[in-house]
């Protein structure tokens, strides 16, 4: 019976269609529920320490209202790099069940190894998820303070990348880390 | 009779001096009335003499002001006034966010001011490399402008 047959073959392609929007949305969503601000701290490791010092920045409360949320900086935009960072949160969750940070103090001792890491993950992107909202070509630089736009020509010139000058504007910068040594564009670079 | 006419004699003895207190008592809170009301009238609130259902004057917004070659010195050994903003900078135990720019290292690069000779020097006279501890909180003695008018008019003018 070719027509039953046939009918068979509808069937399964509808079934598949169907299932594939359920599964597919599905999964979007449960990813979507871990790339919102509530997710990360609901963590105390990250609600007691990072999330305090958010806070008190520029990025948090502003003139505009504009506020950036953890995964605005930290999680890409692009899927295929969203996927990857995912990914390697595997490794976060392993770290959460050993207890690696879960004190403050103990979160203190490693925050300029942790953050060296964040830095050198930006540095390699080309501080690719500060770029999501600021770039250099939608940058009025007579708006900006005059050493602001002096540094920011500069930045052009020489191929900074954001994270080169701007590191702990969100969080507290670790102790042991002078930001006098580390000015782009020195020798040792 | 005579026991009797001795208390009544009493009696009106009694009331008499209770109507003189009454009376001096009412005298006194008539004075005291009056004295209150003349005082009243010369006190007046620290709000001013608004009405109480008005509003108070909302007094004008002051932002911290960017003075583009810093503020000039009032008086000889001044800590100089800083003329930019510092909310993104932080003083805490690990980091002082003003020496990104301000320090020995770092001033040529960022044409900002050095941080004065005097501050790299303890309190028992030796001279570091880096800056004393007892000058570690700049804000402490630096402080940002707003520019407000002083609330009393005064003739004061700085050295030149």
């Amino acid at each position: 019976m070719s027509n039953g047959k046939r009918m068979g073959g509808f069937t399964l392609i509808l079934i598949g269609i169907v299932a594939g929007i359920v599964l597919w949305g599905g999964f979007n969503t449960a990813m979507e529920a871990t790339n919102t601000e509530e997710f990360c701290i609901s963590c105390h490791e990250m609600e007691q320490a990072v999330y305090q010092e958010l806070q008190e920045t520029i990025h948090f409360s502003n003139r505009t209202g504009v506020r950036a949320t953890c995964p605005d900086c930290h999680v890409p935009k692009e899927w295929v790099h969203k996927i990857i960072r995912k990914i390697k949160a595997s490794n976060e969750l392993y770290h959460k069940m050993l207890g690696t940070i879960d004190t403050v103090e103990k979160f203190e001792e490693k925050r300029l190894e942790l953050a060296q890491n964040v830095w050198k993950e930006m540095k390699d992107t080309d501080s690719r998820e500060c770029r999501n909202c600021h770039n250099f070509d939608s940058m009025d630089f007579d708006r900006q303070a005059e050493r602001s736009a002096d540094r920011h020509d500069e930045a052009i010139d020489a191929g900074y990348t954001c994270i080169d000058c701007h590191k702990g504007i969100a969080h507290s910068l670790p102790a042991g880390y002078d930001p006098a040594n580390d000015l782009p564009g020195d020798p040792e670079e | 009779m005579g026991l009797l006419m001795n208390s009544q004699l009493m009696f009106r003895a009694m009331m008499e001096n209770e109507m003189k207190k009454t009376i001096l008592v009412m005298m006194a809170a008539v004075l005291t009335l009056f004295f209150t009301a003349s005082a009243m009238s010369e006190v007046m609130s620290l709000r001013g003499n608004s009405d109480l259902n008005a509003m108070a004057e909302k007094p004008a917004k002051k932002t911290v002001q960017s003075i583009k070659g810093g503020i000039a010195r009032s008086y000889k050994l001044q800590p100089p006034m800083t003329p930019h903003t510092v909310d993104k900078y932080k003083i805490n135990l690990k980091n002082n966010g003003c020496l990104k720019c301000h320090s020995e290292k770092t001033y040529k690069k960022e044409k900002s001011p050095k941080v004065g000779d005097s501050h790299y020097i303890t309190r028992d006279g030796k001279t570091q490399s880096t800056i004393s501890s007892r000058r570690y909180f700049c804000n402490q003695c630096h402080a940002t402008q707003m520019g407000a008018e002083p609330l009393v008019k005064n003739l004061f003018e700085g050295v030149k």
